[in-house]
C-alpha cells in the first residue's frame, strides 16, 4: 500500500499503482466494522483469558490479578464436571435427533413443490420468537397441573416434564429441536437443490432406486453442508442459555446447568467473575476445537466456501 | 431426489419434456416417508402457536376448565388489556430502539466491509481482517459477556440501552459480512471493471453498482439480524437493570414472574411480542428464506 510512489513507477504500472491507492480506500471501507469488531469481539476474548487469571466480584471496581487462584476454584468445583457432562449431553443428542430429521426434511422440501410452499410457511414461524418466548410457552404447555397432558386427560403425557431430571433433558432437547430444526432443514433445501440434475439421471439409468440414490449421491453430497450445518448446530449448543435459564434456570438440581447457564450463575449470581471467566475460556475452546474438528473432517470445506462453489 | 430442475414446477406443467416430468411425478408421488414426516412436522410446529393463540383469548376461569386444544366458548380481550397496562408498551419501544438502532449501523459497515474484503482479495491486509471475521463466527457470544459487561461498565453506559446497542452491532458482524460478501463475489468482474473504466472512484462503485446489486443479500442480513437483535436476552440481562430499559424478552421473563398462575395473560403477552415478528416475516419471507439458503449452503 504505497500511497507515494514515484510518478515515474506509476506510468510504468499504471494496474499495480491503481490496485495500490484503491487499496488503501478499501482499507478505510473496512475500518468501520473491524474496529468495532475488535472492541467488542476480540478485546473481550482476551479480557476474559485476562479476567480468568484475576479475581473481580463484579461489583466494585477493583480487579486483582490473582494467578491462578480463579482457575483452581472453577476447576474444583463440583458443579463443572456436570457442566460439561450436561452441555456434552446436550449438544450429542440434539445433533443426533436434529440432524436426520433435517436431513429428511430439507431433501422432501427441495423436491416437492405442491405443498413446499404452504409447509415452508409454517416451518419457520419457530425461528421468529425468543427463546424466552419459546421457554415460556414450553413451560406453560408442560406443566402437570394444568398443562396439556393434564388437559387432555391422556396419561402418558401428563408427567412432571421439567421435573425430573431425565425427562428435563429430553424435554431440552425436544423444545431445541422444535426451535432449530426448521433452520437446519432449509440450509439442506438450498443444498439439495445445489446438486447436478445429471447424477440423478445417471443413476436412474444405472437402475438405481431412490434409497440408493439417496445413499449414493445425495447424502455424499451434502458432505460440505452436514459440516456447515453440525458445526452450526455443535456451537450453538454451547451457548443455549436463555432457553435453558427460562424454561429449567438449569434445575432440576443441576440436571440442565449447562457450561453458559453454569458461568452466569457463578459470574453474575454469586459474583466470581474470575471462576466464571475461566468457565468462559473454557466455552471458547471447546467450540474452537469442535469447529476446528468439524472442519477436518470436512476436508476442504472452507476452501469450497470462499470460492462460493 | 427427482430428477426435476429446481425450477420445474412439477404437475402443474406438463408440457415440458414429457418423459422427465412423468418420471418426477410418479417419484414424488412416491415418497410418502418424507412426505408424512414433513405434515407430522407441521402439527409438531403448530400445536404450541395454537394453544398459545387460542389460551390467549380465554378467561382465567375458562382456562383452567376447558379442553387446552378447544377454542374459548367466548373470546375474551382482558389478557391483552393486561399486559398494555403493563407497560407492554415501553418494553416495546425499546426493543424498537434497540433493533433499529443496532441493525442499520451494522448493515452498513458490514456491506463496507464486505465490499473491501471481495475487492481487495490481493492484499494481504484485507485477507487477514477477513479471516479474522470468519474466526468471529466461532466466538459465542456467551463466552464474552463478563468482558463486554466490564467494558460497558467502564465506558459508564451501564443501565443504557446503548449498553446492548454497541455489542450486538459488533456481533452481527461476522455473519453479516459473509453473507454480504457471497453476494458481492457472485457480481461479474466485467461490471467492476467497465465502472473503473468509466472513471468511478472505489466508493462510488460501492454505492453505484454493489449496493443496488447486494439488495437482496441486504434485506436479507437486516432481517436475519433484525431477528436475532429482537429476541436477545443474554445482553439485556446483564447490561441493563432497571425495568425501564428491558427488552421484550426481558419482559416476557419478568410477565411470567407477575402473571403467575394466569397462563391466559402469560399467553398474551407471549402472542403479543410475537406478532411484529411474524409480520415482518410475512413481508419478507420470501427474500430471507432465499437468502439463507444462499448464505448458508454454500
Amino acid at each position: 500500500m504505497t500511497t507515494l510512489a514515484p510518478p515515474a513507477v506509476r506510468g510504468q504500472e499504471p494496474t499495480r499503482s491503481r490496485g495500490g491507492r484503491s487499496g488503501s480506500v478499501l482499507v478505510w471501507m473496512v475500518l468501520p466494522a473491524f474496529v468495532m469488531f475488535v472492541f467488542f469481539g476480540i478485546v473481550p476474548l482476551l479480557g476474559v483469558v485476562l479476567l480468568s487469571f484475576a479475581t473481580w466480584n463484579g461489583i466494585t471496581p477493583t480487579i486483582q490479578l490473582t494467578g491462578l487462584t480463579s482457575w483452581k476454584a472453577a476447576l474444583t468445583n463440583p458443579g463443572l464436571v456436570n457442566a460439561l457432562w450436561v452441555t456434552f449431553l446436550i449438544m450429542a443428542l440434539s445433533w443426533l435427533v436434529q440432524t436426520p430429521l433435517s436431513i429428511l426434511l430439507g431433501t422432501f422440501m427441495a423436491r416437492q413443490s405442491r405443498y413446499r410452499g404452504f409447509l415452508a410457511v409454517f416451518y419457520f414461524i419457530p425461528l421468529l420468537l425468543s427463546s424466552a418466548a419459546i421457554a415460556i410457552t414450553y413451560k406453560s404447555l408442560l406443566d402437570p397441573n394444568f398443562g396439556l397432558g393434564a388437559g387432555l386427560g391422556i396419561e402418558a403425557l401428563n408427567q412432571d416434564w421439567l421435573g425430573q431430571a431425565n425427562l428435563a433433558i429430553a424435554t431440552l432437547i425436544f423444545v431445541v429441536s422444535w426451535q432449530f430444526i426448521p433452520f437446519h432443514s432449509l440450509i439442506y433445501q438450498g443444498a439439495v437443490r445445489q446438486i447436478p440434475q445429471s447424477m440423478y439421471e445417471a443413476a436412474q439409468i444405472d437402475g438405481a432406486g431412490r434409497v440408493r440414490q439417496f445413499l449414493n449421491i445425495t447424502l455424499p453430497q451434502l458432505k460440505y453442508t452436514i459440516i456447515t450445518s453440525s458445526t452450526l448446530m455443535v456451537v450453538g449448543s454451547l451457548t443455549f442459555f436463555d432457553l435453558i435459564w427460562v424454561l429449567t434456570a438449569g434445575g432440576p438440581g443441576d440436571a440442565t446447568r449447562a457450561l453458559a447457564v453454569q458461568m452466569y450463575q457463578l459470574g453474575f449470581q454469586a459474583s466470581l467473575m474470575g471462576p466464571a471467566s475461566a468457565i468462559a475460556v473454557i466455552l471458547v475452546l471447546v467450540g474452537i476445537g469442535l469447529s476446528l474438528l468439524l472442519r477436518r473432517l470436512g476436508g476442504r470445506a472452507d476452501e469450497s466456501q470462499m470460492e462460493g462453489v | 431426489m427427482t430428477p426435476t430442475p429446481p425450477g420445474t414446477r412439477t404437475g402443474k406443467d406438463p408440457a415440458t419434456d414429457a418423459t422427465g416430468t412423468r418420471a418426477s411425478r410418479k417419484l414424488t408421488e412416491r415418497n410418502w416417508v418424507g412426505g408424512s414426516f414433513a405434515w407430522i412436522w407441521l402439527i409438531v410446529v403448530m400445536v404450541p402457536l395454537y394453544w398459545l393463540v387460542i389460551t390467549s383469548f380465554k378467561t382465567q376461569a375458562n382456562y383452567f376448565v376447558t379442553n387446552p386444544l378447544k377454542p374459548p366458548s367466548e373470546f375474551t380481550f382482558e389478557n391483552y388489556q393486561l399486559v398494555i397496562e403493563n407497560d407492554f408498551v415501553r418494553y416495546f419501544v425499546n426493543s424498537v430502539v434497540v433493533t433499529v438502532g443496532a441493525v442499520l449501523p451494522a448493515t452498513l459497515i458490514s456491506f463496507m466491509a464486505a465490499y473491501a474484503v471481495v475487492r481487495g482479495a490481493t492484499s494481504r491486509f484485507l485477507r487477514w481482517v477477513n479471516g479474522v471475521f470468519l474466526m468471529g463466527l466461532a466466538i459465542p457470544l456467551q463466552a464474552v459477556v463478563i468482558p463486554v459487561y466490564l467494558i460497558i461498565i467502564k465506558m459508564e453506559l451501564y443501565n443504557t440501552l446503548q449498553a446492548i446497542i454497541l455489542p450486538s452491532i459488533a456481533f452481527a458482524i461476522p455473519l453479516s459480512v459473509l453473507v454480504l460478501a457471497n453476494f458481492i463475489r457472485d457480481v461479474p468482474k466485467e461490471l467492476f471493471e467497465s465502472m473503473r473504466m468509466d472513471g468511478a472512484t472505489e466508493w462510488g462503485t460501492m454505492w453505484r453498482l454493489a449496493f443496488p446489486l447486494t439488495r437482496p443479500a441486504l434485506v436479507t442480513v437486516v432481517i436475519y439480524n433484525g431477528v436475532l437483535i429482537w429476541n436477545g436476552y443474554l445482553l439485556p440481562l446483564i447490561l441493563t437493570q432497571s425495568p425501564e430499559k428491558a427488552t421484550i424478552p426481558l419482559a416476557l421473563a419478568s410477565f411470567q414472574t407477575q402473571f403467575g398462575v394466569n397462563v391466559p395473560a402469560v399467553a398474551a403477552s407471549v402472542t403479543l411480542t410475537t406478532v411484529p415478528i411474524v409480520l415482518l416475516y410475512a413481508i419478507g419471507r420470501r427474500q430471507l428464506v432465499s437468502g439463507l439458503t444462499a448464505g448458508f449452503s454454500k
